[in-house]
C-alpha cells in the first residue's frame, strides 16, 4: 500500500497508467487461461455495478413498507415495481444485495479465522488437541449448520439483525474449512523448505507465519470464497424459514416475502424474478471463481479437468 | 481390523446423536432463562388456540423435568426422554405429541429425498463417466456450463422458477402441497397417483440442481483413472473400448463417487427441507416451518433432532457399506 502511494507519487501519470493497463491485460490474458474465474470476476463485478448505479438512482430509503403504492409492476418511475407492503422493490434490491454479501463475507472470514487457527493447531502440532479438533469436526461436519442455526435464531427475542446473523452462522462455519486447511498443512509441513526452516532453529510460531502461512495464502483464498458462498446459502435458508432480520431488506428476505405472499402463484413476477436472478448470479459467480482459484491454488487441477 | 472400523463407526453415531441432544438443550439455556415457562407465557401472550391446555401443560412440564432439580439432573433427564424419542407435547397444536406430528411428515420427506438423491446420483455419475470419456460424443461438453451453474444455486431456488414455469404458466403441474386438497391419504391407488404427481417439481429441483455436482464429480474422477498405468496396460493388452470403459474405468471412478454421498448428507437435508418450503410438501421441512411459523419450540425441537438422527443413521449404513466395495477403507487410518 505504502510503495505503491510512493510509486503513484514518483512516477509520472501517463506511465502509471501504461502500468495499470498492461496489469489489466496480464489479467485478461491470465483469465483466457482460467476462463472460470474470468467469468466469476464479471458477475460479481456486474452485480457491484448494479449496487453502484441503484445507489445513485433510487431512493434507498423506499426500502420500507408504506413507501410506496403496493403492487405496482415495473413502470418508468418504479422499474422493479412494488410489492404488497409498498416497498420499491428497487431500492430493496440495490440494498440487500450488498447486506446479503456483507452476511456472507463477515461470516466466511470469522469461519475462516477461526478454522485456520484450528487446522494450525491440529496440523501442526498434532497430538491430544489434534484427536479432538479431528472428532469434533468429523462429528459436527455430520450436523446440517443450518439446523443448529434453526435453534439458535428461535432463542433469540425479536429476531436477529443482520450483523447477528453473520455472527451466529460464522461461529458455525469453520468446521469445513478446519478439515481442508488441516490436510494442507500436514503435506506442507513435510516440504523441505519447512523442515530446513526449523532445523535452522525457527520457532514454531515463526515457522507457521513466515514459511507456512505465505505459501497457502492461495489455497486461504480459495477457501474464503467457498466460504463466504457457504454462510450465504446458510443466511438466506435462515431467511426463507423466517428466522432472518425482519427489519432488512435482504436477498433472502425478500424471498420470504414471496413466499409469504404467494407472489409467484400471484403472477407478481416483478417481485421474485430480481432476488432469484440476484442469488443465482451471485452463487454462481462465486461458485466459478472458486473454481478457478483452485486452479491458481492448486495448479495440479489444471491437467485435470 | 474390520471389528474396530465397525466399532469406530457405531461411535461416531452415538456421538452425533449425543451432541445433536446436547445442543437441543443447552443452546436455549444461554439466555440463562427458563426456556419452557418462557415459551408458555409467550406463547399465552400470543392468545387464540394455547389458552385452554396452557396450565396443565406448566404442570406437566413442572414434574416432567423437575424444574427445581439441578442443571444436570434436568440434563440428564432430558438425555433419556430423547432416547425414548420423546419430545413432549406440540404447543400449537396441543395435545397432540410432538412424535406423532413428527411420524406422520416423515415419510413423505423420507421417500422424497431417497428417490431424488438415486436418481440424481446413478443419472449424474453416469453422465460424468460419459463426459469424462474420450470417445464420448462432442455434444456432451455442452452440457458442462449449465450443469455448474445449476448445481451453484440453491434447490428451493429452482424450485421457486419450476413453480412458476410448469405449474403456473403451463399449468402442467399442481401448484402446491404433496396431494390434491380434501382427498386424505389412503393407501389407494388413486392417492399414490395423485401423491407422485404433486411430487414431480419438488423432486425435479433436487435432481436437477444435484445432477451437475455428482457429473463433474465423476467426470473428474474418470480423467485421473483414464491415466492410470492399469488403464493403459488394459488398452495395450487390445481389450475393447467398451470393457475398458466400464470394467476399468468406471468401476474404480465410482468408489469416490460412493464416499462423496455420505458427505453430502447433511447438506441435501437442509436443502430438502426449504424445498418442501417453497412447494408446501406435506414432509417434516414443512412442519418445521409451520413450527418456526408459530413458536412452537418443542416441535422444532423434536424435529431437529429427528433430522440429525435420521443423517446419522444414514451416515452409518453408508459407512458399513463401503468396505464391501472398497475393503482398503477399513485398513485406512482416521
Amino acid at each position: 500500500m505504502n510503495s505503491a502511494a510512493q510509486m503513484a507519487t514518483t512516477m509520472d501519470l501517463a506511465s502509471a497508467r501504461e502500468s495499470r493497463l498492461e496489469g489489466i491485460r496480464s489479467f485478461g490474458r491470465y483469465t483466457r487461461r482460467n476462463p472460470a474465474l474470468g467469468v466469476g470476476i464479471f458477475l460479481l463485478l456486474a452485480l457491484l455495478l448494479f449496487v453502484i448505479i441503484g445507489h445513485l438512482t433510487v431512493d434507498t430509503s423506499q426500502y420500507r413498507p408504506l413507501s410506496v403504492r403496493p403492487l405496482q409492476p415495473p413502470s418508468w418511475e418504479l422499474p422493479f415495481g412494488s410489492d404488497k407492503q409498498g416497498r420499491n422493490l428497487y431500492a430493496v434490491m440495490v440494498l440487500g444485495t450488498p447486506l446479503t454479501l456483507r452476511i456472507g463475507l463477515l461470516a466466511g472470514v470469522i469461519g475462516l479465522a477461526i478454522g485456520t487457527i484450528l487446522a494450525f493447531i491440529s496440523g501442526y502440532y498434532g497430538g491430544i488437541p489434534d484427536a479432538i479438533i479431528r472428532l469434533v469436526v468429523d462429528v459436527g461436519l455430520t450436523i446440517p449448520g443450518l439446523l443448529v442455526l434453526i435453534i439458535i435464531a428461535m432463542r433469540v427475542r425479536g429476531g436477529l439483525t443482520v450483523d447477528q446473523m453473520a455472527l451466529v452462522v460464522g461461529l458455525l462455519a469453520w468446521l469445513y474449512p478446519t478439515r481442508t486447511i488441516r490436510s494442507q498443512v500436514l503435506t506442507m509441513k513435510q516440504r523441505g523448505y519447512v523442515q530446513i526452516a526449523r532445523l535452522s532453529g525457527m520457532s514454531n510460531p515463526e515457522v507457521i507465519v513466515k514459511e507456512l502461512l505465505p505459501n497457502l495464502l492461495p489455497y486461504l483464498g480459495a477457501s474464503l470464497v467457498g466460504s463466504v458462498s457457504a454462510a450465504i446459502l446458510a443466511s438466506i435458508g435462515l431467511e426463507v424459514l423466517g428466522l432472518g432480520p425482519f427489519e432488512s431488506p435482504t436477498l433472502g428476505m425478500t424471498i420470504y416475502w414471496v413466499n409469504y405472499n404467494a407472489a409467484i402463484i400471484n403472477g407478481w413476477y416483478w417481485w421474485w424474478v430480481p432476488p432469484i436472478l440476484v442469488i443465482a448470479i451471485l452463487f454462481i459467480g462465486l461458485f466459478t471463481i472458486a473454481v478457478g482459484m483452485d486452479e491458481v491454488a492448486n495448479p495440479r487441477v489444471r491437467d485435470k479437468v | 481390523m474390520q471389528l474396530s472400523y465397525v466399532a469406530k463407526r457405531i461411535g461416531m453415531f452415538f456421538l452425533v446423536i449425543w451432541l445433536a441432544a446436547t445442543i437441543n438443550f443447552f443452546l436455549p439455556r444461554l439466555g440463562g432463562q427458563d426456556p419452557i415457562r418462557q415459551q408458555m407465557i409467550a406463547q399465552a401472550a400470543l392468545g387464540g388456540s394455547v389458552q385452554t391446555g396452557l396450565e396443565e401443560m406448566i404442570d406437566i412440564y413442572n414434574t416432567k423435568f423437575g424444574l427445581d432439580q439441578p442443571l444436570w439432573k434436568q440434563y440428564l433427564n432430558y438425555l433419556g426422554d430423547m432416547s425414548r424419542l420423546d419430545f413432549n407435547y406440540s404447543i400449537s397444536s396441543y395435545p397432540q405429541k410432538v412424535i406423532d406430528i413428527i411420524v406422520r411428515a416423515l415419510p413423505w420427506t423420507l421417500i422424497l429425498l431417497t428417490t431424488t438423491t438415486l436418481i440424481s446420483w446413478v443419472l449424474g455419475t453416469l453422465l460424468g463417466a460419459f463426459m469424462g470419456w474420450p470417445r464420448a460424443p462432442r455434444w456432451l461438453s455442452v452440457l458442462v456450463p449449465p450443469l455448474l451453474s445449476l448445481n451453484a444455486i440453491p434447490f428451493f431456488l429452482l424450485g421457486l422458477i419450476l413453480i412458476y414455469l410448469f405449474s403456473f404458466r403451463f399449468k402442467f403441474f399442481p401448484l402446491f402441497g404433496g396431494y390434491t386438497a380434501g382427498t386424505f391419504p389412503s393407501a389407494s391407488w388413486t392417492f399414490f397417483k395423485d401423491a407422485l404427481w404433486h411430487s414431480v417439481l419438488p423432486a425435479f429441483s433436487i435432481i436437477l440442481v444435484s445432477l451437475g455436482g455428482w457429473a463433474l464429480g465423476m467426470r473428474a474422477m474418470m480423467v485421473t483413472t483414464r491415466g492410470e498405468d492399469y488403464v493403459t496396460y488394459a488398452d495395450a493388452k487390445g481389450l475393447k473400448g467398451r470393457t475398458i470403459f466400464a470394467d476399468y474405468a468406471i468401476r474404480n471412478a465410482l468408489l469416490p463417487q460412493a464416499t462423496a454421498l455420505a458427505l453430502v448428507l447433511g447438506q441435501l437435508v437442509a436443502g430438502a427441507v426449504l424445498v418442501e418450503v417453497v412447494f408446501s410438501y406435506p414432509g417434516i421441512g414443512n412442519v418445521l416451518f409451520q413450527g418456526i411459523q408459530s413458536g412452537d419450540f418443542f416441535l422444532v425441537q423434536g424435529i431437529i433432532f429427528i433430522l440429525i438422527l435420521s443423517i446419522g443413521l444414514a451416515t452409518l449404513i453408508l459407512d458399513l457399506i463401503y468396505p464391501l466395495l472398497d475393503p482398503r477403507i477399513t485398513y485406512k487410518r482416521g
